[in-house]
C-alpha cells in the first residue's frame, strides 16, 4: 500500500493516569475534493477523499471513522479513549485510492 | 483549529442582516419539529426523504434521545460547519456504543461519517466539522451494542451552501 506524507495535526497529552479518559483531536490537511464540483473548463473535478481513519493503541482499534464527502477539506476529528498502558497510538488515514498516512505518538502511562 | 470568524467581513455581516428574518422563521418551524419528535418515542419523518435513515434502520425502531448532536443554528459557511455528538451511556463492556451515523438528508450524499467506537473510548463523544449543501435538519443515529437505536437532530440554517460554488 502506498504511504503518502500529508500535513497532520495530532493534538493528545503526553502522558496519562491509568484509567483516565484522554481526548484526541486530529487533522489531516486534504482538500476531500467532492466530485461534485467542475473546474472553469466544465469538466468535472475528480472525487478525492480521505475515506477512513483508523486509530491503534494497545492492541486494539481504539476508534476509527468512515468520512464521505459531507465532510470538510482538511478533516477534523475528536475522540477519546481510556489510558491502559504506556505504547504508541497509530493513526492511518485512508483515501479514495487506498494511499495511506501514518503518524505514531506516544502516551505514557502512569 | 476553528478560526472561520468573518465578521469583519462586510459582505458576510450584509448576508447576516439580510438572514435574520429567515433565521426567525426557521426557530418557528424547528420548535415544530423538535414538539414532533417529542411527541412520540419513535423516530418521526419530518418530510426529508429519509432513506439513508432508513437503510441504517434495517426496519428496527429508532428511538429519539440519548443523543445529543450539538451544531450551530445559523451557519455562515456551509462548507466548514461545527458538529459535536454525545451519546448518554454507561460504555461498559457490556453496554456500549457501537457506532454513531451522520446524516444530512439534503445533501448530494446522505451519509456524511461513521464513527466507531468501543468500551475503550471511555466516552461516547465525537467532533468533526462538516459540509451542508443547503438548510436543513442533520441527525445522528447511534447504535448501541445491544442493537438499539438512539437518534439526535439539529437544525441549522446556512446561509452559504457547501457543494454549489462552482469551483
Amino acid at each position: 500500500m502506498t504511504e503518502i506524507k500529508r500535513p497532520t495535526r495530532i493534538s493528545m497529552p503526553q502522558s496519562a493516569k491509568r484509567g483516565e479518559v484522554i481526548e484526541i483531536k486530529t487533522l489531516i490537511q486534504h482538500e476531500m475534493e467532492t466530485g461534485y464540483r467542475r473546474d472553469a473548463q466544465g469538466k468535472t473535478v475528480p472525487r478525492d477523499i480521505i475515506q477512513r481513519l483508523s486509530v491503534q493503541y494497545d492492541r486494539a482499534e481504539i476508534f476509527s471513522a468512515e468520512t464521505f464527502t459531507g465532510v470538510s477539506a482538511n478533516p477534523y476529528l475528536a475522540f477519546s479513549t481510556i489510558a491502559t498502558a504506556t505504547g504508541d497510538i497509530v493513526f492511518t488515514w485512508t483515501d479514495l485510492a487506498g494511499a495511506t498516512t501514518t503518524e505514531i505518538r506516544k502516551l505514557t502511562v502512569t | 483549529m476553528r478560526g472561520y470568524d468573518t465578521v469583519s467581513n462586510p459582505v458576510a455581516l450584509t448576508r447576516r442582516a439580510a438572514c435574520v428574518g429567515a433565521a426567525a422563521v426557521l426557530a418557528t418551524s424547528s420548535l415544530g419539529l423538535r414538539r414532533a419528535s417529542a411527541a412520540g418515542t419513535v423516530y418521526v419523518d419530518d418530510g426529508d426523504s429519509d432513506s439513508a435513515i432508513k437503510a441504517i434502520a434495517g426496519g428496527r425502531p429508532i428511538t429519539t434521545g440519548r443523543v445529543k448532536l450539538t451544531m450551530p443554528e445559523l451557519a455562515e459557511n456551509g462548507n466548514v460547519v461545527a458538529l459535536a455528538v454525545e451519546v448518554e451511556s454507561p460504555m461498559s463492556a457490556a453496554d456500549y456504543v457501537k457506532t454513531i451515523h451522520i446524516i444530512a438528508e439534503k445533501n448530494p450524499l446522505a451519509n456524511i461519517a461513521r464513527f466507531h467506537l468501543s468500551p475503550r473510548s471511555g466516552r461516547a463523544k465525537v467532533n468533526s466539522n462538516i459540509r451542508l449543501a443547503t438548510t436543513q435538519t442533520v441527525h445522528a443515529v447511534a447504535e448501541m451494542s445491544d442493537g438499539t437505536l438512539w437518534s439526535g437532530t439539529a437544525p441549522v440554517l446556512v446561509t452559504l451552501a457547501a457543494c454549489l460554488d462552482g469551483g
